[in-house]
């Protein structure tokens, strides 16, 4: 049987479909690897409960298995504890500002207090939201007053 | 005549589907029809995420019920008697107001009930209520503000609120009154008590009112029935639309 190590390494290059810069690594959302019996089980989390892309990600990290010859596989959904943008990792934080979208702050910002969202392009602090929803749930539209340009903001959830 | 636990417990769970699902159904008609760019995008995206909390309770409610019937099979092949979601959120669009005031009434009941079955002894509840409640903050956050801007804005908006607050308050009793599924729910640390949320709910709606200039409407007769499947005739509209294709090619797949 293959490693859990080996399983982690491979599922660190299927790549969100909404944010292709991102593995599902990065985003947090691989709970657990693990063997019942014979089969590998991957334990996702939904970032979004609607997020459309969490059918895609389960055909990917399926196909993903498959290419490296695990064929006795499946993925359950693991609801417990909610995702929260906290579990991105420090690499795809990075790699969001490389991508133009703002990381989010820590969820435990969602106070009344309104954090100062930094321009990904310029680094400039002032900025302001332009609606609290963008193109898709988790993300928030900002407008740099330094640079001018539009960009995403992930939403501190 | 008492409920039996596992019915009750389905139809209990079906109960938080059908809000969100016809919810969700609502709200998806305003796209490509909001007044600005961002609030089409916005509403679709709350609309998206009750959709993904009605797919998820859908599902459970199906197994509970033990019957073979999956999220599709239930969204798609039940008639409105069978539908269990409050009155409220399938009241018709109307404008932009009337969204709005509606939208605010059920996010905010809905965070006192989520927070509920954030605790449920029943695991399954426990985990879709706390994702379902870290979306509905963004909801609500959107809702309330729009209520402020609206109620406190100009004069036609702030009359247009205000009658939609009018329209809509008489749908809110139901929000707050238990009956049999509940009660035994609750008696098992399940569920929660809907009479308890009608305090602290209407503490905020005060509030939220008050910074909006709205008048709370004085108390007045409650319509009541959706919870046990005594709906509007506006329901039946909503799901003749859902519900066309798949009841006319039950075969029909992306
Ligand atoms: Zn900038």
């Amino acid at each position: 049987m293959v490693s859990i190590q080996t399983v982690l390494r491979w599922l660190d290059e299927v790549a969100d479909p909404e944010i292709p810069v991102l593995s599902i690594t990065d985003l947090g959302i691989v709970r657990d690897v693990r063997y019942v019996g014979e089969a590998l089980e991957v334990a996702l989390t939904p970032t979004y409960s609607g997020c459309p892309a969490t059918s895609v990600i389960r055909a990917d990290v399926l196909r993903a298995l498959r290419e490296h010859g695990v064929e006795n596989a499946r993925v359950a959904v693991q609801l417990a504890p909610a995702w929260t943008t906290d579990w991105l990792s420090k690499r795809g934080r990075e790699r969001l500002r490389e991508f133009g979208i703002a990381p989010p702050h820590a969820a435990l910002a969602l106070g009344p207090v309104v954090l100062a969202v930094r321009c990904p392009r310029c680094s400039s602090d002032v900025t302001h939201e332009q609606s609290r929803f963008g193109s898709t749930p988790c993300k928030a539209l900002y407008r740099c007053d330094a640079c001018g340009e539009p960009f995403d903001y992930m939403k501190p959830h | 005549m008492t409920t039996p636990f596992l019915d009750a417990r389905a139809q209990y769970v079906l109960r938080l589907a059908d809000n969100a699902l016809v919810l969700a159904q609502r709200l998806c008609a305003w796209i490509g029809h909001a007044p600005v760019m961002e609030e089409d995008v916005a509403l679709a995206n709350v609309s998206l995420d009750l959709l993904g909390q009605a797919r998820l309770w859908l599902a459970y409610a199906g197994e509970l019920e033990g019957a073979g019937r999956d999220e599709d099979a239930l969204a798609y092949h039940r008639d409105v008697r069978e539908f269990r979601n409050v009155l409220l959120v399938e009241r018709p669009n109307g404008d932009f107001a009337a969204t709005t005031v509606r939208g605010y009434l059920y996010d905010l009941w809905a965070h006192f009930a989520l927070s509920e079955l954030a605790r449920s002894k029943d695991d399954r509840i426990a985990g879709i209520a706390q994702k379902a409640l870290k979306e509905n903050a963004y909801h609500l956050r959107r809702s309330e503000d729009w209520l402020v801007r609206l109620g406190d804005g100009t004069q036609e908006s702030r009359e247009r609120t205000q009658r939609a607050v009018n329209d809509l308050w008489r749908y809110t009793g139901e929000l707050f009154l238990g009956d049999d599924v509940d009660a035994l729910m609750q008696s098992r640390g399940i569920g929660f008590s809907p009479e308890a949320l009608l305090d602290p709910w209407l503490e905020r709606v005060r509030e939220s009112f008050s910074t909006a200039t709205l008048e709370v409407p004085a108390d007045a007769w409650m319509q009541r029935g959706g919870k046990q499947g005594v709906h509007t005739e506006a329901l039946g509209y909503v799901l003749a639309e859902m519900q066309v294709l798949p009841r006319a090619m039950p075969e029909a797949t992306w």
